[in-house]
């Protein structure tokens, strides 16, 4: 689809609103509608829709997928180590109060770091399935 | 009105040869159904409506359709058997409505169990507005936990499964 000059120019300009829109979701989940799920789905189809107007190999060379196997397991890595950290200061697993002074804060604190896992690995799990699945597709694959 | 258009949707659905079609039909699928959470008031759940059910699926129902052919092939026999079994189960399913309480009804169980407890306390609990995000995330941590250990085995199934291709290529070319 490199050939679409207004499909290229289109997706330029939407990009990083739609990266700032995820981020935006991602960060005020707590406030409004949203979430890390949501965020993370609205980053994946972001970067999906860029490697689909400018090429997968484009998306590979911004995104690799190396990196993004690797995310998958940190966002999980991050959420559960969320739980064993509160262990470790003397609550209960998941038990976000003790992560700040005042439990409120610490719930607050707690919610928004779980919910940064969330968005991570979904985010990236779609990212892996689409660089899966369209990789299959490509002219001079197997 | 809005569940008119969804059962009309459904019925091309099934009807539709052409699998292009039936992706983009279900995108519309997810975009009324979305509608519907909207107009009940459940924002979160239709916002993950659109953007998982019109966005992302739709997108990698196209992906792996550019890897398949476009017509559905037709069915080799009469589906009597599934037939029966649609319709007895919907019977059923019709049958078991009338016995569940009227949408919106304040002395529904689902509204007398936990939920007020959610909704009086979690402003001084956890100090944040959108109590969806404080259920999901804290009352019910564990849950979310699991989804999304569920998340990332369906990446890594997908990347083992389908993965596998790419890595045997170099050795075929030494």
């Amino acid at each position: 689809m490199r050939e679409h000059l207004i499909l290229r120019v289109v997706t330029k300009v939407l990009l990083p609103f739609i990266i700032l829109f995820g981020l935006y979701v991602q960060f005020h989940g707590d406030f409004g509608p949203g979430g890390g799920f949501q965020a993370g789905v609205i980053i994946a189809a972001g970067c999906i829709l860029y490697g689909i107007v400018f090429g997968l190999d484009t998306l590979r060379r911004a995104i690799p997928p190396g990196v993004v196997t690797f995310l998958v397991a940190i966002g999980l890595t991050i959420y559960a180590g969320t739980g064993f950290a509160t262990l470790l200061l003397g609550g209960f697993f998941l038990d976000y109060q003790v992560l700040a002074h005042d439990p409120v804060h610490g719930h607050h604190y707690g919610i928004l770091i779980v919910e940064l896992g969330v968005g991570i690995t979904v985010s990236a799990a779609m990212l892996t399935i689409f660089y899966n699945f369209a990789g299959r597709g490509e002219p001079d694959g197997p | 009105m809005l569940l008119i258009l969804l059962v009309i949707t459904a019925l091309t659905i099934v009807r539709m040869r052409s699998i292009l079609a039936v992706i983009m039909l279900s995108g519309i699928y997810s975009f009324l159904m979305a509608s519907i959470f909207l107009v009940l008031d459940a924002v979160d759940v239709a916002f993950t409506e659109a953007a998982v059910g019109a966005g992302v699926t739709t997108v990698l129902g196209l992906v792996a359709l550019s890897l398949t052919e476009d017509r559905e092939k037709l069915p080799t026999h009469k589906p009597f058997i599934a037939i029966m079994v649609v319709v007895i189960t919907g019977v059923l399913l019709l049958f078991a409505t009338q016995d569940m309480p009227n949408i919106g009804d304040p002395n529904a169980p689902i509204h007398r169990h936990v939920a007020p407890r959610y909704i009086e306390d979690s402003p001084e609990e956890i100090g944040i507005p959108n109590f969806v995000t404080s259920i999901l995330a804290d009352y019910r941590g564990y849950d979310t936990l699991g989804e999304v250990a569920v998340i990332f085995t369906a990446g890594i199934g997908v990347m083992l499964l389908l993965g596998r291709r790419r890595k045997r290529r170099p050795e075929d070319q030494e």
